[in-house]
């Protein structure tokens, strides 16, 4: 089991998109609502895709306007203009 | 003019990765007139070799053309939220004034490290001579700024309504219980550069903020307080971008030559330690300061260091490093961390900035089921005894002075790693003075540089030289009285900003404003 890196994002309507898609493309991903807080946890490897994002607003998404609303996050990131990526590097 | 009759194809736009590397790459350059050494003469003497600058990479890849445009949107979002609050009465819909006592001690003891950040952060920026580095720190300094100003211009808001917030600069610069994260802070600015973002960057905002701002920001929602939870969750998602930036300083300075290795595992021993002793102020927050509960400390750490933290220690040690020293002995700690916390402040209530209170019988029973090896065999019975006094019209109020610890600063209350019943000392012998610690972790803090902690500006020791009355104050007078004259010293108002909730100003407005009961049902 490898050890988990996880992202929370504050609860409002523009994270609902956001943490349905990453929801869709993780789907060994655990999501628990607190108050007005979402996080999300997963083992190992987790990805932020901008397409799956645009695909539910229906708009141009650049993903650093994740940070408007991101509250914290654990892993090493790797971040290009189509994905988000958090993971541990583990042999 | 020379202006092409037809415009040429617009240029094609960056990415980001090579938007950022024209950013910091670009803009740096090796000096003529000077050699680099005296440009930057500080960040060699800590030991740390660095060879390749251009190695140190910001994950988020921020360009300052973003930072602004993002920074912008958080803060219009920020304001219009505020605005909403005061215009709408919000500080009424917390759930009881009890819980305007964690902003009390937010705004006293958090907000301006938030500003010695800013101060810190700026000057490690001008102390590293990588260009990448430097942007990352001066974005840093910047947020910083912001979130001292955010945190004022919210809070301010219940300082018409409440007590103990009217002079905050001026106390967390003299009260006791505050020189515990201001010395934290100053212990971190007065090292060079790279233990300064070793300690703030990562040890702190990596391995330890979650448990302040998550726990607490999630409380302050729970409790009604919008106008925090934005402040806060503002500040956290800059919070994001450091925390990455401290994993990346680590990963970078570990990479650059095998020697850094022990410093930097040294540093990471001393951080995660003072970083955790600072914490203890939250742990009481999050056990008996908000009405309504969000998770128990134990819980928090168990999640947010145990499991987060062993996650990113695990993914360190391919580079040599080991969990912090000691981090064993936070974790037996944890049952008893804000229960031993509490009661201390419970005793010197008169001589603080906020109230504290006994637990009503469903806050112990919820207490109770959250530490069930702990609670009701070692807090209770006491918490059940002041209770009982206080009946009786003898509440408690201790009017000697603790010790404190050289190195934390924190009263030595914490009790040893294997016996909650008994008092942890330690102690070190250094120039023919004995110092006092509350942990071996504080201990070893002292011994590896004590000419440093000899010099700590200590509130009882300086209570007691007489360091801390205002120059009218006199002390050879029949009738002196030398609390009241700290507490004046301190800008405190007697009956007003401490002793007992129950019998608080702030009590009696807020029933008498809102019609609910001081304290919630």
């Amino acid at each position: 089991m490898s050890d988990a890196v996880f992202i929370a994002f504050q609860a409002n309507d523009e994270t609902r998109s956001i943490v349905e898609a990453i929801g869709a493309d993780n789907p060994q991903a655990s999501i628990v609502h607190y108050p007005a807080m979402v996080k999300i946890d997963a083992p190992g490897r987790l990805v932020v895709r901008r397409e799956s994002i645009e695909n539910l607003i229906g708009r141009a998404f650049d993903l650093r306007e994740l940070q408007v609303n991101l509250i914290s996050l654990s892993g090493n990131i790797d971040e290009s203009d189509d994905e988000f990526v958090l993971h541990w590097n583990q042999s | 003019m020379n202006m092409p009759a037809a415009p040429a194809k617009p240029p094609r736009k960056l990415g980001i990765k090579e938007n950022y590397a024209l950013l910091t790459r670009g803009l740096g350059w090796e000096t003529s007139y000077e050699p680099m050494d005296k440009v930057f003469p500080q960040d060699r003497f800590e030991g740390i070799k660095i060879h390749d600058w251009d190695k140190w990479e910001d994950p988020f890849r921020l360009t300052m053309d973003a930072y602004w445009k993002y920074q912008g949107e958080k803060e219009r979002k920020l304001y219009a939220i505020i605005d909403a609050f005061q215009q709408n009465n919000g500080q009424f819909n917390v759930s009881d004034a009890r819980y305007v006592n964690t902003l009390k001690l937010f705004l006293t003891g958090v907000s301006p490290l938030e500003y010695a950040a800013h101060r810190g952060f700026a000057m490690a920026g001008r102390n590293f001579r990588g260009t990448s580095a430097r942007i990352a720190c001066q974005m840093q300094s910047i947020d910083e700024l912001r979130h001292a100003q955010t945190q004022a211009h919210t809070i301010s808001h219940y300082n018409k309504f409440f007590n103990g917030l009217h002079d905050y600069p001026h106390m967390h610069d003299r009260v006791w219980y505050l020189s515990v994260p201001k010395s934290y802070f100053e212990d971190a600015m007065t090292a060079g550069p790279f233990e300064f973002v070793t300690a703030i960057s990562f040890s702190f905002e990596y391995v330890l903020t979650n448990l302040l701002f998550m726990p607490f920001m999630s409380g302050a929602a729970f409790n009604g307080d919008m106008a925090t939870v934005t402040f806060g969750f503002s500040a956290q998602s800059d919070e994001s971008r450091h925390m990455t930036l401290g994993l990346e300083v680590v990963k970078f300075i570990l990479e650059q030559d095998p020697d850094n290795i022990p410093i930097v595992q040294r540093w990471l021993d001393k951080w995660f330690w003072r970083g955790y002793r600072l914490l203890t102020l939250v742990a009481m927050m999050m056990d008996y300061m908000l009405p309504k509960r969000v998770m128990s400390w134990a819980e928090a750490w168990e999640m947010y260091f145990e499991k987060n933290g062993g996650a990113l220690f695990h993914d360190l040690s391919r580079y040599g490093i080991r969990m912090p020293k000691y981090h064993e002995v936070a974790s037996k700690e944890k049952d008893r961390l804000s229960h031993e916390a509490w009661g201390t402040f419970y005793n010197y209530t008169q001589a603080a900035a906020f109230h504290t209170w006994i637990p009503a019988d469903s806050e112990m029973q919820w207490l109770s089921q959250k530490y069930p090896k702990t609670f009701d065999r070692l807090y209770r019975p006491r918490l059940e005894f002041w209770r009982e006094q206080q009946a009786q019209g003898k509440r408690f109020y201790n009017n000697t002075l603790p010790m404190l610890c050289q190195t934390c600063q924190v009263p030595m209350f914490f009790t040893e790693p294997d016996d909650p019943t008994k008092i942890c000392y330690r102690e070190s012998d250094y120039r023919d003075n004995k110092f006092h610690f509350c942990s071996d972790g504080c201990k070893d803090i002292f011994d590896h540089e004590p000419e440093k902690y000899v010099q700590a500006w200590l509130p009882v020791h300086q209570i007691y030289q007489g360091n801390c009355f205002l120059p009218d104050a006199n002390p050879a007078a029949p009738d002196f009285d030398p609390l009241a004259e700290v507490l004046r010293y301190y800008h405190m108002q007697v009956g007003h900003d401490g002793h007992e909730y129950l019998d608080s100003p702030d009590r009696r407005n807020w029933e008498q404003w809102t019609g609910k009961p001081g304290v919630a049902a």
